[in-house]
């Protein structure tokens, strides 16, 4: 029998070979990927549950466990209304072009030294500018609603986004100067010594802080999350979505909350790498040390939500162009002014 | 035809018909977003170059920010399409005058004798570890710096002076001081008053 599906497989011409091959792995990133972000939204709603010192989902399943999927059928069971006077079209769209930037950037990150679908070289160029275009969807999705409550919304949304990416881009840039390359993979490698004391999240501390909270403001996620304002503007940006449409939307965020936290743990937490490169933790698998990281930022995410109120439009806008900004343009001026005219470049590798 | 020819009119055709689709549109949103699909397949022609930093770098800051903010605007506005139609007729004479010069002057300098095939060798291929990131760097701070710097300058007294022209302190705002905020302390806004309890009745 295996033998006959190898002999099937090496009668193929080579192109379809290498086309079989990628859009399995694609499948086999995607796939975890939505399962991740169904039980994404069941941690949060259990934790969030226990900061507020009550239960959460207990009902569906064993203990809650298939609430997701309860909720993924409701879902898809419901009507999607299209508003009178929304651009049909557009409206249809906008979800769509919510979720494939969350969806595409994950062909550049590398789960382990040898676990990338592409190593490309200026992987991290690519990751941003995926990323930056996760905003059209929100900004179609207010327009195209033709309500003031989503147009809001979206406005709000874009001046924000554009806002943090500047201060998310500036913090990159520290990380491309200590790894010299623009390579995922290799900005990990560089991390690697003798454990968690060389990766950038020391030297870089500063620059590591402003990521994450780009990142956190970037998702639309709590404290940052006036794109949906549920007290000032119903829903923002996803007022008029019902149904699966509406839930598309969800998948996109919480897509987007694990990139994120991809991302932090690639750049700053040395990706795959154990914290201490000695025998107990040297046999744990890589695979296994990157998805800790990602669900310790994961939760960190949840916590910020549990904790803190929303900002004010106004505080947004100061935070990242007067705070955030500046500090990564001084960080970055340090970087620069300590490799290179101090003995102690070493620490910026 | 070569698989790389294939990529090479698909995006070809998709960037002509976007652009088409920018100047015929009535809705000035749809435009815009044609143009950001135009800016994409321009990105995607790039990359079939090898020039992936400058391709990437065109979506990162024209779709990701520039066009964001273009719809921003755009958004907001409220053209009465019909009104923009009407001078048609009489803009048409000298509108077709200017492209037709526009035409000639790119065919004089885009023609065969500047651009063609003869003058344009294929660019060479390089291995997948070559770095088009690094070479770029290398040649824009060495051999341009001095351009690169002024540009940077240029750019930066731009951004001084449409902060300069638009900042105005309008007296109607409420805008709070959030350091005056956190200083605040309790004797600034609450003040316990002695009160005697009520008698009794």
């Amino acid at each position: 029998m295996i033998a006959a599906w190898f002999s099937l497989w090496g009668s193929l011409p080579g192109w379809s070979r290498i086309l079989l091959l990628n859009l399995s792995k694609i499948v086999a990133i995607t796939i975890p990927l939505m399962l991740s972000v169904a039980y994404l939204t069941f941690a949060e709603r259990k934790i969030i549950g226990y900061m507020q010192a009550r239960i959460g989902p207990n009902r569906v399943g064993p203990a809650g466990w298939l609430q997701p999927i309860a909720d993924a059928l409701k879902l898809l069971m419901k009507e999607i209304i299209i508003p009178t006077g929304a651009n049909k079209a557009l409206f249809v769209i906008a979800p769509v072009l919510s979720i494939a930037p969350a969806l595409v950037a994950w062909a550049v990150i590398p789960f382990t030294n040898h676990l990338v679908l592409a190593n490309v070289n200026a992987g991290l160029l690519f990751a941003m500018a995926i990323t930056s275009m996760g905003v059209y969807g929100v900004v179609i999705a207010g327009w195209a609603s033709n309500s003031k409550y989503a147009f809001l919304g979206s406005l709000r949304s874009a001046a924000q986004i554009v806002a943090y990416e500047i201060a998310m881009g500036f913090a990159l840039v520290g990380v491309v100067m200590a790894s010299g390359t623009l390579n995922l993979r290799h900005i990990v490698l560089h991390q690697q010594g003798t454990g968690f004391w060389d990766w950038y999240f020391l030297p870089l501390f500063p620059l590591f802080l402003v990521y994450f909270i780009s990142g956190v403001a970037e998702t639309n996620r709590l404290p940052f999350d006036v794109a949906e304002g549920e007290s000032e503007i119903v829903a923002g940006f996803h007022v008029e979505y019902s149904g699966m449409a509406f839930a598309v939307f969800f998948l996109a965020e919480y897509a987007n909350m694990i990139l994120v936290s991809a991302l932090t743990t690639v750049l700053f937490l040395g990706g795959w790498l154990p914290p201490v490169a000695v025998i107990p933790f040297t046999w744990v698998p890589p695979l296994a040390w990157f998805l800790i990281k990602v669900s310790t930022m994961l939760f960190f995410f949840i916590w910020f939500r549990a904790t803190f109120p929303r900002y004010r439009y106004d505080q947004i806008m100061r935070l990242g162009w007067k705070v955030l900004i500046p500090i990564t343009l001084v960080w970055i001026g340090v970087i620069g002014t300590v490799r290179f005219f101090t003995p102690w470049g070493y620490l910026f590798h | 035809m070569t698989f790389e020819q294939i990529v090479f009119y698909f995006f070809s055709g998709v960037l002509v018909l976007a652009a088409v689709v920018v100047v015929t549109v009535r809705n000035p949103v749809k435009a815009a977003l044609a143009l950001v699909l135009a800016f994409f397949s321009a990105a995607g022609l790039w990359i079939l170059l090898e020039a992936e930093f400058l391709a990437i770098v065109l979506v990162l800051v024209y779709v990701g920010a520039v066009m964001v903010l273009f719809l921003f605007v755009v958004m907001m506005l409220d053209i009465n399409i019909a009104e923009l139609r009407e001078g048609f007729g009489d803009y048409l004479p000298i509108g077709g005058i200017v492209a037709a010069l526009m035409v000639v002057e790119m065919a004089i300098i885009l023609g065969p004798r500047r651009f063609g095939l003869a003058k344009v060798p294929v660019p060479q291929a390089h291995g997948a570890t070559f770095s088009n990131t690094r070479m770029l760097g290398d040649l824009l701070y060495t051999t341009y710096v001095y351009p690169f710097e002024i540009a940077a300058a240029i750019l930066l007294v731009a951004i001084i002076a449409a902060i300069a022209l638009t900042m105005r302190r309008r007296p109607e705002t409420k805008y709070q001081n959030p350091a005056e905020q956190v200083r605040v302390q309790r004797s600034d806004r609450l003040r316990i008053i002695r009160m005697p309890s009520e008698k009794k009745g």
